[in-house]
């Protein structure tokens, strides 16, 4: 049995529905991401977990208490969940010190000491402690925030996008350090945000949601190459889709014959690549030569960015083409090194590396 | 790159400086608050030509020790129980399902529409024997407790409810939630409107005299009136002035330097309201209370004595005649008020500084006077070294303007705010003259700010009684004074048309003040 179970959540807010039945499984010290374009319902999931809202049905177990089912249900206060919010809603009449111990019994032994400890968990200096919100950037109040709420212990961490305020440097170092921070200190989390890129590099398990429910739950490696449908692969990063005939483990398709990573017979499917599986290389002489299997490519455009570069290229050849108007319209479009621009015009080898993932 | 900022410093500071504010305006602005200054000057004056050793005999006596018991006991009953109940009564309309929430709050407003001592009129006909510190705490906390609802209730609404959501995600239960969090973040609020509560409690005159209370103020009056300018009177106006600056120093100091702002950034998010349930019916009690204590009363009691009085009461050119003068003395007031507000609302906000902001001090300080004490100073002024301007036009409105500044300049400032400074530039780049470019933008986009300024200063006029009384040129009678002295002669029928009127003319602006709370939190 596992340590956080919700079975068939639903919530609605008068004629919008806003989780349609929710199930998911979370192992104990994991980090779960949930990730959904705005207005899909995570923030709801998150209030139900926390306490602040009553599912309409469902049931919500934690470490097997019953927290949420039918008319029982346990208040936000005595579930012993933590949560650091968006924008970290720190107590502005309290002091630093006086926000991280907020949760703490008044009297409790070594307060200051737990206090000045939490502080410096979270990586903050200890001056800090006597000032007050407004007087810290964005990223101390996010610290101060999680510090507030692992001072009461808790058996799971609730981030609700709290790295969405930071800027984007400050970002990617926040969500490293928070967690490392966490995983040390063997606290379950769930983590919600927008942002793809944030809930694949954050998690052990991943959770696509999309207007109340989720499309897929797997690991990050699972869901960016495997995703089960066009809609998840594109959130989740570009994605090339493409028709393609497959047979004995490959697919034949306007980028020649791939190998793809599903052994069911099927006649015509739909395959995904991710850009950077497509590989160009540049050719020594002008114009196509060698084997006719090799496929070649014109450079229609090219956007230099500095590290990297996004080049849309078009093919000139096709050796088994399955649906042929459908490719000449449509370049592709690939990000490459910035260092490795090609110019406009170019004609460049084009090769694909791993296998493609046959989409449902 | 260093060398080069140091270089540019000066270039930009020179630039500011270059743009000065009108040195007319700063003059205005100095020649307004130094007239603010006028009556807290004459009470030195007058004790200094009275002679200190004197003057302290005269402060120093038993009737001031009780007069100073009696205003403590009644702030000290009073703000508490109009704080209780305006949280009470905010928590119940702003954060339940209370049914009719919005009517409910509307009606805890309406109470302001009704001056206080028309209040204690209906409270003292309806139960003779009804007198003392009781009914003054009592009548005091209905007509009062408006003055901290619309703060409170404002505030409540806008708090960020992510705030209550982290501290019971921290093991608080909704009892602790409120303490610790909520009731923290409303401290300016209450402080801000204790001090409104507590400055009116000192100034107001006519409620106290109907339940036979002595205060500084009632005390003040009847001296003047029994020894005209005596010393004595001014010296009581001064313990009253030390009252008050007491209050606004204690107000200061509770609350403190704390910000209470949301601290992150985006919308906050609308918090669904708390369920009363079984706590419906009991909850709905407090506020039907509250409305039939505070609106009930005193319409009923107007309703009855009007219908009492017939006809014979409604000598319609005397009370035409009032209205008459009671609207022009408001409208000339209110007029006056604003345009004397001009010169430190343009300066707080287009050039804040330090001569702006002790200006704006003193403003608020001496506005925070009791209108007796204003009153006192004109008129010995007047009869000793103006004689001509004594009970004249021109000292009443003087008078009015002084006492209602503060009402005027907030107004002022919030809309001389949202009128931007570029559009002034603009104006002037275009080729207007300074003058002729405020006119054009500023004055023209702040014109409905400065008329709300206006409306609330005249509102005040027209329920103003303590200095109308002792300034009014001869012949003046306005509502106020009608009605004080009808039931002054027990003529409570012939009263109850002027308390009437008073009370409809106060009805829009009260709604208005309404509204205006409800969008200053943004909904």
């Amino acid at each position: 049995m596992s340590f956080l179970d919700l079975t068939a959540l639903t919530r609605s807010y008068g004629p919008v529905r806003a989780l349609a039945g929710i199930d998911l499984s979370i192992e104990p010290g994991s980090r779960t991401a949930i990730v959904g374009p705005s207005g899909c319902g995570k923030t709801t999931l998150l209030r139900l977990i926390a306490g602040f809202e009553a599912p309409d049905s469902g049931r919500i177990v934690l470490a097997g208490e019953t927290l949420a089912d039918g008319a029982a249900f346990v208040p936000a206060h005595r579930r012993g969940i933590g949560l650091v919010a968006q924008d970290g809603a720190l107590f502005p009449h309290l002091s630093i010190a006086d926000n991280i111990g907020f949760g703490m019994a008044r009297r409790e032994v070594h307060r200051d000491a737990r206090i000045a400890e939490l502080a410096y968990i979270v990586g903050l200096d200890k001056t800090i402690l006597k000032r007050r919100p407004h007087e810290l950037s964005g990223g101390q109040q996010q610290r101060v925030a999680l510090a507030r709420a692992m001072a009461c212990k808790p058996r799971l961490m609730l981030l609700d996008e709290p790295f969405s305020a930071l800027d984007t440097g400050l970002r990617s170092s926040m969500r490293k350090a928070v967690a490392e921070l966490l995983e040390n200190a063997g606290i379950t989390t769930i983590l919600v945000t927008h942002d793809q890129a944030e809930a694949l590099s954050f998690a052990d398990q991943v959770a696509v949601m999309r207007e109340g429910a989720f499309s897929q739950v797997g690991t990050p490696q699972d869901l960016y190459f495997r995703p089960k449908n066009r809609m998840v692969a594109e959130f989740l990063g570009d994605a090339i889709v493409l028709p393609a005939r497959i047979a004995g483990g490959f697919a034949q398709c306007s980028l020649g014959r791939i190998a793809v990573d599903s052994a069911d017979l099927q006649d015509t499917a739909r395959i995904m690549l991710r850009p950077e599986q497509v590989l160009l290389k540049r050719t020594s002489s002008e114009g196509m030569s060698g084997t006719p299997d090799m496929l070649f490519a014109e450079v229609t455009d090219m956007e230099f960015a500095g590290a990297v570069c996004t080049v849309a290229v078009r093919l000139l050849n096709n050796p088994d083409p399955p649906d042929a108007a459908a490719i000449g319209s449509s370049p592709l479009i690939l990000k490459k090194p910035g260092i490795e621009a090609p110019a406009i015009g170019e004609v460049v080898r084009v090769g694909v590396t791993g296998k493609a993932h046959v989409l449902a | 790159m260093t060398a080069a900022a140091d270089k540019a410093a000066p270039v930009t500071f020179n630039a500011a400086r270059s743009h000065r504010p009108m040195p007319w305006m700063a003059a205005a602005a100095l020649l307004v608050s130094a007239l603010a200054l006028v009556p807290l000057a004459f009470i030195f004056w007058i004790a200094a030509r009275t002679g200190w050793a004197e003057s302290y005999r005269l402060i120093v006596r038993p009737r001031v020790g009780e007069l100073l018991v009696n205003t403590a006991l009644l702030a000290l009953l009073t703000v508490p129980i109009c704080a209780v109940l305006s949280i009470a009564l905010a928590w119940l309309t702003e954060r339940t399902d209370l049914p009719g929430a919005r009517l409910w709050s509307l009606l805890a407003v309406a109470p302001l529409a009704i001056p206080a001592f028309v209040h204690s009129y209906a409270w003292v006909t309806m139960l003779p024997g009804f007198h003392g510190l009781p009914a003054g705490v009592l009548i005091s906390v209905i007509a009062y407790f408006p003055f901290l609802y619309l703060p409170v209730a404002a505030s409540l609404r806008r708090l960020d409810p992510a705030l209550e959501d982290a501290a019971a995600s921290l093991g608080l239960g909704p009892s602790r939630v409120f303490l610790r969090v909520v009731l923290p973040q409303l401290r300016l609020a209450i402080c801000g409107g204790s001090l409104l509560v507590g400055l009116h409690l000192l100034a107001e005159y006519g409620l106290f005299v109907f339940v036979r209370f002595d205060t500084f103020t009632t005390a003040i009056v009847d001296q003047f009136q029994s020894t005209f300018n005596g010393p004595a009177a001014t010296m009581l106006a001064g313990v009253l002035v030390a009252c008050c600056l007491a209050l606004l120093a204690f107000e200061m100091l509770v609350r403190g330097e704390e910000r209470y702002a949301r601290v992150g950034s985006g919308a906050a998010r609308l918090r669904p309201p708390s369920r009363l349930g079984r706590m419906t019916l009991p909850a709905l009690a407090l506020p039907v209370l509250v409305a039939i204590l505070s609106l009930g009363v005193p319409l009923v009691v107007i309703s009855r004595w009007l219908i009492a009085g017939g006809t014979a009461v409604w000598k319609l050119d005397e009370i035409g005649l009032a209205l008459g003068q009671t609207l022009f003395l408001a409208l000339a007031g209110g007029l006056l008020a604003t345009v004397a507000g001009i010169p430190i609302a343009w300066l707080s906000i287009r050039a804040p500084g330090k001569l702006q902001r002790v200006l704006e001090g003193l403003n608020y300080t001496v506005g925070a006077l009791p209108g007796v004490v204003v009153a006192l100073a004109l008129v010995t002024i007047t009869v000793t070294v103006m004689l001509p301007l004594y009970q004249t036009l021109a000292t009443i409105l003087i008078a009015y303007a002084l006492m209602f500044l503060p009402r005027a300049i907030i107004s002022l400032r919030a809309s001389i705010a949202q009128a931007p400074i570029e559009l002034e530039r603009a104006a002037s780049g275009l080729g207007r003259p300074p003058i002729r470019a405020l006119w054009a933008t500023t004055i023209r986009l702040s014109a409905p700010g400065a008329a709300a300024g206006m409306a609330l200063a005249a509102l005040g006029i027209t329920n103003e009684l303590t200095a109308t009384q002792m300034l009014a040129p001869n012949g003046v009678r306005t509502l106020a004074l009608a009605f004080w002295n009808f039931s002054g002669e027990i003529d409570y029928a012939a009263a109850a048309p002027y308390a009437a009127i008073m009370v409809l003319l106060s009805l829009p602006l009260t709604f208005l003040l309404y509204t205006q709370s409800k969008r200053m939190a943004g909904r």
